[in-house]
C-alpha cells in the first residue's frame, strides 16, 4: 500500500540524515548509565522510593496544588493553573505585557514545545534559548528530536554548517565542538545580560515550600532565573510533590539514568522570588530583589484527564530524563523526529502524546515500540512503557475506519477486533490461524509461500515484506512428535508442561524436541498438552481484547497442571514474559501470579535442576559429547525480554558449567522482535538495528551462533545467512532415536 | 571520621575541581593559591574567615564581576559522596558572583561536610523549612555536550575550586 511505502521512504530519509548522530550519541548514553547504576547500589531502593512518592502525589493532586498555590503567594510569587496551551499562552503573554517585556531568554523545556510557547510570541517578543541544543534547533527552526538532548541528532559538522549559514560571520566556523560551543555561548551570553525576563521549565515542584527544581550541566538555567527581574517558570501540574525531602531520591536517580553522570553540574533548588540582588548590566547596579517578579505557570493540557485513565496515568510519573528513548533500539536508528509525535519522542512519549495531543500521531509512535521492553528497567520510576504504548496501540486500532477487505478476513479471524483493524495488525495478531492452516499441509503450503504470487499477495494486503523470507511449516508439528513418541520417563520426582509455544509447535520442533531430551535425561518427565498461543501475537499489534482473551484460555489450559504441581516450562522468552508480567495487565491479579511463580525459562529450569543436584553429565557438552556437536566456542544472543527479566545469566550459567566457551552480545533489541521486522514499512529500519547486532557480534566464524528468541534467530539468519540455534539445542543429548 | 569525609569528597572531585585543605589561620594564604585576579566575592560566614585582608573585592558592581576571572562565595553544604556543594543566596549578589566568573572558589568549612544526599536533604529540607529560598547543589565547572564534545565553562564558572576550612 502506498502509504507503507511513504512511511518506509520517510523513515529511510530519517536514517540516512540523523541516524548516525543520534545512533553514536544515544548509545555512548546508555553505555556510561550503565556503567553508572551498575555500580550503584541503591539503585532499586531509590526507585522505589521514587515511584511511591510519584504515585501519591498524583493521587493526591488537587490538595498538593492549593497547598501550593498558598506557599507560592506566602513567596511573593503568583500561581496560575493553564487548562490548556492556549490559556497557558495568554498568561504568559500577560505577564510580560504587564512588566513591559521586549526580550525574553528561556531555558530548555519540554513543557514550553508542547505549548509551542515560541510560535506564540515570536510575532511579537525576542524570544532567545539559551540551553546550546535548544538554541541549534531554535537557529536551524527545527524541533527537539531527544528529551534531553534537543539537537542530538545533528553532528558538529552539520551545527558548523548550520551556523555559517545563519549568520554573517567575517570567519567561517569550523567543526570543532570547542569552537562551536564557545561561538553559541557567547551570542547566548549577550542575550542573556540584557533579557526583561526569564522563562524556565521545573523539573519538580514542591508543595510544602513553593519551590521549583532545575537540574542542568550548563549555567543557563541559573542565569535565565536570577539575571532578568522577572522569572516565570512554566510547567505540567504532574511536576508537584509534597515536601524539599521527596527531592532526594530524583535529585540522586535523574542524572544516571538520563546523561549516565552521578548528578548534573547544577541542581537548582529555587523558593522564587528569591533573595538575591538583581544585577543591572547596563546602569552597572545592583537592583533590590523586592523588584523581583515570579510565576509559575502550571499546565494541565489534558494531564488532569491522564490522572483518571488507568492507563496512561503512570506516564504522569515521567520525570523525563529521556533514558527510554536512549535504551529503544528503534529510536537509535531514527531519533525522535521519526519516533516522536508532536512535541515528544520515544519510549514514554507515546503516553504523553495521547495524553496532551491528537492520538493520531500518538498511535504511529506506539507501532515503533516492538514491546522489546529494554526501557523497562531503565526508568528511574518503573513505568511500564510498552504496556503503554500497547494501549495506545489499541485505542488506534479502535478508532480505526472499516476498511475495503475487511470481508476478506472477518470469517477467518477469530478475534475480539472492531472491524476497521489494520488488516495488517489483524494478519500478526492471528497468527496462530494462519499458522494452523498452513500446518494442515505443510509441504503445500511451503510451496506456496515461496511462490512470487504469495509474497505479491502478503505484500499488498498485509505488508509483510518479500525481501523476509517466511518460516517454513515443519513436516510434523511438536505434538504431533511427542504424541507418535510418548514420554520416556517412569516414576519421575517431577514432572513438568512443556508450553509448546507457536514457534516451537508449528515451525520449529526441533528445539522442542530437545528441550523434552534434556529434561528427561535429567529425571524429569514432560507433558505437552494443547494450550493456545499465549496472546504475545495480538498484544504486539495492540489487540488487547484478542489478547486478553488468549490469556484466559491459556490459564484455563495449565492452572490445573499447576494445581498438580506440574512447573510450566517455556521455550520462547517473549512467551515467558507473557506469562511473568504482561498477564499482569490481562489476568486476574491471583491467576496471574499463580501462572508467573510456576513458570520458568527453559534454561532456569535446568540450571535449577543441576543446581539441586541432577547430573550435569548427563546433557550434552561442547564438542565429542554427541555426535554433530558445535564447536565449544559460543557466540550468544540472549532475547530482550529475557533480559529485562534477569533470566538470561541461567543460560550463560549452564554453557559455561557445560565447558562451552561463551561470548554474549548485549546490544538492544535485535530489530526483529516478531512480527515488527516483517511489516515493509518498517524492515529497512529493523535491518539498520539489526546492523548494530551484527556489529556487536562481529565474525562468528568457527563459533555455533545461538540464540534464545526466534526473532532473534530470524534476524541473525538474515545478517550471517546462516542458521541460529536455540542454547537447549546445545545441551540436550542425542538419544540415536526419537 | 571527619577527614574520611574530607578525603571521600576530595576523591569524588579529582579531575573534575580542586580542593584546598586550610586551617582558618591560614585561610588568607591558600586563598591566595586559589584566585586568579581580578577577584570579587562575597562575606564569608565562616568563624575566623575573612575576605577583608585579601586582594578579593568584596562589594563589586556587575561590571567587576563580569571583568573578574574569580569569584568567591561561601558553600552553605558539602556532601561528601557526590564532590557537591551546595550554595545558598542571600541579600549580597552571591548567585552571580558564583555564576558568571570564570572561575569560582567556594569556601566550606569542614563542619558543614555531610556523608551523603539523605544527610544533606536533611538539612536542607530544615533551611527551606527556616525560609532559605536558594541552594544550588553545584558539582564541578557547568559543561555541556550538545556540540558533540564534553566541554566546560558553558555559561557557568570554567574551573572550580573548593576551600575546606579544616577547624570550622
Amino acid at each position: 500500500m502506498s502509504s507503507r511505502r511513504d512511511r518506509a521512504d520517510d523513515l529511510r530519509e530519517l536514517m540516512e540524515s540523523e541516524g548516525e548522530a543520534i545512533g553514536g550519541n544515544t548509545q555512548l548514553i546508555n553505555q556510561l548509565t550503565a556503567e553508572n547504576v551498575g555500580s550503584f547500589d541503591r539503585y532499586e531502593e531509590l526507585r522505589e522510593e521514587a515511584r511511591a512518592t510519584k504515585e501519591a502525589a498524583i493521587e493526591n493532586l488537587p490538595d498538593l496544588i492549593d497547598r501550593l498555590e498558598e506557599a507560592v503567594s506566602a513567596n511573593g510569587g503568583q500561581l496560575h493553573v493553564a487548562q490548556d496551551a492556549a490559556d497557558a499562552n495568554r498568561i504568559i503573554e500577560e505577564i510580560l505585557d504587564e512588566r513591559g517585556a521586549e526580550k525574553l531568554v528561556k531555558s530548555k523545556s519540554m513543557t514550553t514545545e508542547e505549548l509551542e510557547v515560541n510560535d506564540h510570541l515570536e510575532p511579537d517578543y525576542e524570544v532567545v534559548e539559551t540551553d546550546l541544543g535548544e538554541y541549534v534547533i531554535q537557529v536551524a527552526d527545527e524541533t527537539p528530536s531527544h528529551m534531553i538532548g534537543p539537537a542530538m541528532h545533528k553532528s558538529a559538522a552539520d551545527i558548523a554548517d548550520l551556523f555559517n549559514d545563519a549568520f554573517d560571520l567575517e570567519e567561517p566556523l569550523s567543526d570543532d565542538p570547542a569552537e562551536l560551543t564557545e561561538f553559541a555561548r557567547e551570542r547566548v551570553g549577550e542575550h542573556i545580560l540584557d533579557a526583561d525576563a526569564g522563562m524556565t521549565g521545573a523539573n519538580f515542584v514542591v508543595a510544602e515550600s513553593g519551590s521549583i527544581m532545575l537540574v542542568t550541566n550548563e549555567g543557563n538555567a541559573r542565569k535565565t532565573a536570577v539575571t532578568p527581574d522577572t522569572h516565570i517558570a512554566v510547567t505540567g501540574v504532574e511536576k508537584v510533590v509534597p515536601t524539599v525531602s521527596d527531592l532526594q531520591p530524583f535529585t540522586e536517580l535523574i542524572a544516571r539514568t538520563g546523561t549516565g553522570q552521578d548528578i548534573t553540574s547544577y541542581v537548582s533548588l529555587l523558593s522564587p522570588p528569591v533573595d538575591t540582588p538583581i544585577p543591572d548590566f547596563e546602569a552597572d547596579e545592583f537592583r533590590p530583589a523586592e523588584e523581583r517578579d515570579f510565576h509559575l505557570v502550571l499546565v494541565d493540557n489534558g494531564r488532569m484527564a491522564m490522572r483518571e485513565d488507568e492507563d496512561l496515568r503512570e506516564t504522569l510519573y515521567c520525570i523525563r530524563c529521556g533514558a527510554c528513548n536512549n535504551a529503544c533500539a528503534n529510536f537509535q536508528s531514527l531519533g525522535g523526529h521519526g519516533f516522536g509525535g508532536e512535541t515528544y519522542t520515544g519510549g514514554i512519549g507515546t503516553g504523553w502524546e495521547a495524553g496532551v495531543h491528537e492520538m493520531e500521531g500518538a498511535g504511529e509512535m506506539s507501532e515503533l515500540c516492538t514491546g522489546c521492553s529494554r526501557c523497562v528497567p531503565k526508568c528511574p520510576v518503573k513505568i511500564d512503557i510498552p504496556w503503554i504504548n500497547t494501549v495506545v496501540q489499541d485505542r488506534t486500532n479502535r478508532d480505526a475506519e472499516p476498511g475495503d477487505f475487511d470481508f476478506l478476513v472477518d470469517g477467518l479471524t477469530p478475534d475480539e477486533e472492531p472491524s476497521g483493524l489494520d488488516l495488517q495488525k489483524r494478519f500478526f495478531g492471528n497468527i496462530e490461524t494462519v499458522a494452523k492452516l498452513g500446518s494442515l499441509a505443510p509441504g503445500l503450503a511451503n510451496a506456496l509461500a515461496d511462490t512470487s504470487l504469495a509474497d505479491w499477495l502478503l505484500e499488498r494486503f498485509v505488508g509483510v515484506d518479500e525481501r523476509r523470507d517466511l518460516p517454513e511449516f515443519a513436516g510434523e508439528t511438536l505434538r504431533e512428535w511427542y504424541g507418535a513418541r510418548g514420554p520416556r520417563v517412569d516414576d519421575p520426582d517431577r514432572e513438568v508442561v512443556l508450553y509448546p509455544d507457536l514457534y516451537t509447535e508449528y515451525f520449529e520442533p526441533e528445539r522442542g524436541k530437545a528441550a523434552v531430551r534434556a529434561l528427561e535425561a535429567l529425571g524429569v518427565r514432560v507433558r505437552i498438552p494443547e494450550v493456545p498461543e499465549s496472546g504475545r501475537a495480538p498484544l504486539s499489534q495492540g489487540m488487547v481484547a484478542t489478547a486478553r482473551e488468549q490469556a484466559e484460555r491459556v490459564h484455563g489450559a495449565l492452572v490445573g497442571h499447576v494445581d498438580d504441581g506440574r512447573d510450566v516450562v517455556i521455550i520462547e522468552p517473549s512467551d515467558l514474559a507473557m506469562f511473568r508480567s504482561d498477564y499482569e495487565h490481562l489476568l486476574p491479579e491471583r491467576s496471574h501470579e499463580r501462572l508467573a511463580e510456576h513458570s520458568y525459562d527453559v534454561m532456569e529450569y535446568i540450571y535449577g535442576l543441576l543446581e539441586n543436584g541432577a547430573d550435569a553429565d548427563a546433557l550434552a557438552g561442547p564438542a565429542g559429547e554427541g555426535e554433530g556437536r558445535g564447536d565449544e566456542r559460543v557466540a550468544y544472543h540472549s532475547h530482550c525480554q529475557q533480559r529485562t527479566l534477569g533470566v538470561e545469566r541461567y543460560t550463560t550459567a549452564v554453557l559455561e558449567e557445560l565447558g562451552y566457551e561463551l561470548r554474549e552480545s548485549d546490544v538492544e533489541c535485535c530489530g526483529m522482535a516478531g512480527s515488527f521486522g516483517y511489516k515493509s514499512e518498517y524492515y529497512e529500519v529493523s535491518m539498520d538495528v539489526g546492523k548494530r547486532l551484527r556489529a556487536d557480534l562481529g565474525d562468528v566464524a568457527g563459533e555455533e551462533l545461538v540464540a534464545s528468541g526466534t526473532s532473534c534467530r530470524t534476524q541473525l539468519d538474515a545478517l550471517y545467512d546462516r542458521a541460529a540455534t536455540h542454547p537447549v539445542e546445545l545441551v540436550a543429548p542425542e538419544t540415536g532415536s526419537r | 571520621m571527619g577527614t574520611d569525609r574530607v578525603a571521600t569528597f576530595e576523591a569524588e572531585l579529582e579531575g573534575v575541581s580542586t580542593v584546598h585543605r586550610t586551617a582558618a589561620a591560614d585561610f588568607e594564604e591558600t586563598l591566595a593559591g586559589a584566585i586568579v585576579e581580578p577577584a570579587v566575592g562575597t562575606d564569608i560566614p565562616t568563624e575566623d574567615v575573612s575576605l577583608a585582608d585579601t586582594p578579593v573585592e568584596t562589594a563589586p558592581s556587575p561590571a567587576d564581576v563580569l571583568a573578574a576571572e574569580t569569584g568567591v562565595t561561601p558553600a552553605g553544604l558539602g556532601v561528601a559522596n557526590y564532590g557537591t556543594i551546595t550554595l545558598p543566596a542571600s541579600e549580597e549578589p552571591r548567585e552571580v558572583v558564583s555564576l558568571y566568573c570564570t572561575r569560582h572558589v567556594a569556601v566550606l568549612a569542614e563542619s558543614d561536610l555531610v556523608a551523603d544526599m539523605p544527610a544533606a536533604y536533611d538539612r536542607l529540607s530544615e533551611d527551606f523549612a527556616a525560609g532559605t529560598d536558594t541552594q544550588i547543589l553545584a558539582t564541578g565547572p557547568s559543561s555541556t555536550a550538545d556540540m558533540g564534545e564534553l566541554l566546560r565553562g558553558v555559561h557557568g564558572p570554567h574551573e572550580t575550586h573548593v576551600v575546606v576550612v579544616t577547624d570550622r
